[in-house]
């Protein structure tokens, strides 16, 4: 106990800190303030204590532009794989698709499976290439044998975009589960997190960014494992038993055994499932963990890795979910608003995994499952920083501006004042949007890179005859068409603009197979009728890039240290 | 890039280099439309066929046709990543080393 002190300490020294900076911080959110939980608090301190440790470590191995941007290249592929799977496993997966289970059962299943069936396909097109001709960002691949200024503005513009969607929903998700999980209030967990981030980013850079999603990994993967075991251990590691029980107890009975109304129109179904599946291939913080590992053959292991984790956490949230089903609907005193079912789950549907934590390990393992939850949180957006940072310092700041002349100093410079005010923006923009509907955000994010990004790479890096202009047009295209298309969607145009139910213009779910089309087609179209001088030289370099991009002739390789 | 030029003309003129993509290529190609089958083919049969997705999987059972079978593409999604990954890191690798190496790479 004496050593963990030092560490509670610390935890409460950024808590106060963050309570003093914000004092006024009475709300009325979407969740209920819980009664304060000191043991999660604590764990969560634990945990900073040590990633904070951990990031002082990285900072003396943060000397060059490569070393923030990429961890000098120096990561291996299962570290890699591990780092990428954090990044991805986030709060919204993790607490949102168990409480899907515990409320549908089969319908949280399609989600799973969605949130997943991206990952091969950035295997099969993506991973090698991506490593063999970039160096910091996604830009560098897309704009290779293209005209800077212009693929790089768009580049950049299409990571910010997606970063700042997936940001505001993650720190409004933050403050929305601090009130549940410590019992604390929405600001605190706003400024923490600003805070934090911006330490682990700003000192250590990638190499503190990669560890710190690591060990969120393998903490939230340890704490579901032990979920999921202890629940199949109650039936006897039978799933019929455990099925046949919930079954019996669910309010829904039988239905949870089947399809329910997640999925309406195949139209809507098919649109959700190309966002996710292409949108994952452009999501500019995921694509930037390809150039940490020193070789494409590194980069495959990696997605090996990434998606047999995130995979494997995708069966025990499922498992976890009918766990939540069978222990929590028999115990409605300790987990029910009032100890009344009709009334919902205290804190709200999302934590079913949260309190089954409790009904299997006590007190003392709900503490750490709170903490887990929470730092998944930090972890997620302080990946997401470190990419806009770097879009903004390699991309638009070193590329644009400086036209290549920047040396590596002013743009490590210039990524840390990025990343301050990046830090700032996300604590303005989670207090701002407290009361706002964000439920629709992390989708147009992948809606945006499945529709902007994804094209642009895909054909840049795959097809001979696109040009600097075609890749261009068509990304801005599908980046407009996503946003616009989303707007006039259900999920915007009645839930948050408050128009009446069915006035919504665009009737699916999704814009994805619509802009992600439109944005194929018009990179080709533009490109085709492109004749320019600037064109043939751009289509004349395509065999080179190939070559490079096939064989990694001429590929960066890892800085030395 | 002026240096390398003469290795670039090689791989390109070098028909193992052109075998090499050729294989891969559609290799990755018909990776990606497996995944695209298996994945679209689930959403489709929810859409379409939800009573058949509920058939019980036996007699006096309570578990569903469509839950092994979802579990099934998340592991199909991850066994063929990982197939994938190892004959591109073994076969693939040693083919474009040997393409690099006759170049004088």
């Amino acid at each position: 106990m004496k050593t963990n002190t030092k560490y509670i300490l610390s935890g409460l020294v950024a808590l106060l800190a963050a309570g003093a900076a914000m004092a006024a911080g009475a709300d009325l959110g979407n969740t209920t303030k819980q009664a304060t939980n000191w043991t999660a608090i604590a764990m969560f301190g634990a945990f900073v204590g040590f990633t904070l440790y951990i990031t002082k470590w990285a900072a003396g191995k943060t000397k060059t532009a490569a070393d923030f941007y990429t961890a000098g290249g120096g990561i291996t592929g299962f570290q890699n794989g591990l780092a990428i799977a954090g990044d991805y496993m986030s709060a919204a997966s993790f607490l949102g698709i168990s409480g899907l289970v515990f409320a549908n059962g089969f319908d949280g299943l399609i989600f799973s499976i969605g949130w997943l069936v991206g990952w091969p396909i950035i295997t099969f097109l993506m991973a090698e290439r991506l490593r063999n001709l970039g160096k910091f960002t996604f830009a560098d691949v897309a704009a290779y044998r293209f005209a800077q200024t212009p693929v790089r503005s768009f580049a950049a513009t299409g990571s910010l975009v997606v970063v700042a969607f997936y940001m505001i929903a993650q720190m409004v998700g933050a403050g929305q589960l601090i009130k549940v999980l410590f019992g604390l209030e929405y600001t605190y967990a706003v400024i923490m997190v600003g805070i934090i981030m911006m330490m682990y980013v700003l000192f250590g850079g990638m190499t503190a960014t990669t560890w710190v999603q690591i060990i969120k990994a393998v903490m939230l993967l340890t704490g579901a494992t032990f979920m999921a075991v202890s629940v199949l251990l109650q039936f006897g590691f039978s799933p019929e038993a455990l099925f046949a029980k919930a079954v019996e107890v669910h309010s829904k009975h039988d239905a949870i055994m089947s399809p329910g109304a997640l999925i309406k129109d195949p139209i809507s179904a098919i649109s959700v499932g190309m966002a996710l599946m292409f949108g994952t291939a452009g999501l500019p913080h995921i694509l930037m963990r390809f150039f940490t590992v020193p070789s494409a053959k590194e980069a495959r292991k990696s997605v090996a890795w990434a998606t047999t984790w995130i995979g494997y956490f995708y069966i025990l949230t499922f498992i976890i979910g009918f766990g939540a089903i069978v222990n929590l609907v028999q115990n409605p005193g300790d987990f029910y608003v009032g100890g009344e079912i009709a009334k919902g789950l205290k804190g709200g549907g999302n934590m079913a995994a949260v309190h089954l934590s409790k009904a299997v390990g006590g007190d003392l393992f709900l503490g750490f499952i709170s903490a887990v939850a929470f730092a998944t949180i930090l972890a997620v957006v302080a990946g997401l920083t470190l990419s806009g940072a770097s879009a903004v310092s390699h991309d638009l700041y070193a590329t644009v501006f400086k036209k290549g002349q920047a040396t590596s100093e002013d743009e490590l410079r210039v990524s840390k004042i990025t990343t301050i005010c990046l830090g700032i923006l996300a604590v303005v923009l989670g207090i701002l949007f407290e009361k706002e509907n964000v439920a629709y955000m992390v989708m147009l994010a992948f809606a945006i890179a499945c529709s902007a990004n994804f094209p642009v790479l895909f054909m840049s890096v795959l097809w001979k005859n696109c040009t600097t202009r075609g890749a261009t047009v068509g990304g801005f295209v599908g980046l407009i068409a996503a946003v616009a298309l989303t707007v006039m969607s259900a999920n915007v145009w009645e839930a948050v603009l408050g128009n009446p139910k069915g006035s919504a213009p665009f009737p699916y779910s999704s814009p994805a197979i619509f802009s992600m089309s439109l944005a194929f087609f018009t990179i080709w179209l533009v490109s085709i009728l492109d004749n320019s001088e600037q064109a043939k030289k751009e289509r004349a370099l395509f065999p080179d890039q190939l070559i490079r991009s096939e064989t990694g002739l001429g590929a960066s390789t890892a800085s030395s240290h | 890039m002026s240096q390398h030029t003469d290795s670039y003309a090689q791989i390109r003129n070098n028909p193992k280099f052109q075998s090499l993509i050729a294989k891969r290529n559609s290799y990755a190609f018909i990776m990606t439309a497996l995944m695209m089958i298996v994945y679209y083919g689930y959403i489709l049969l929810i859409a379409f066929n939800k009573e058949w997705l509920a058939t019980k999987m036996g007699a006096g059972m309570v578990t569903s046709i469509g839950i092994p079978m979802g579990l099934g593409v998340i592991v199909f999604t991850i066994i063929i990543t990982v197939i994938y990954v190892r004959r591109a890191n073994t076969e693939f690798d040693a083919e474009a080393a040997q393409v690099l190496k006759e170049a004088g790479k």
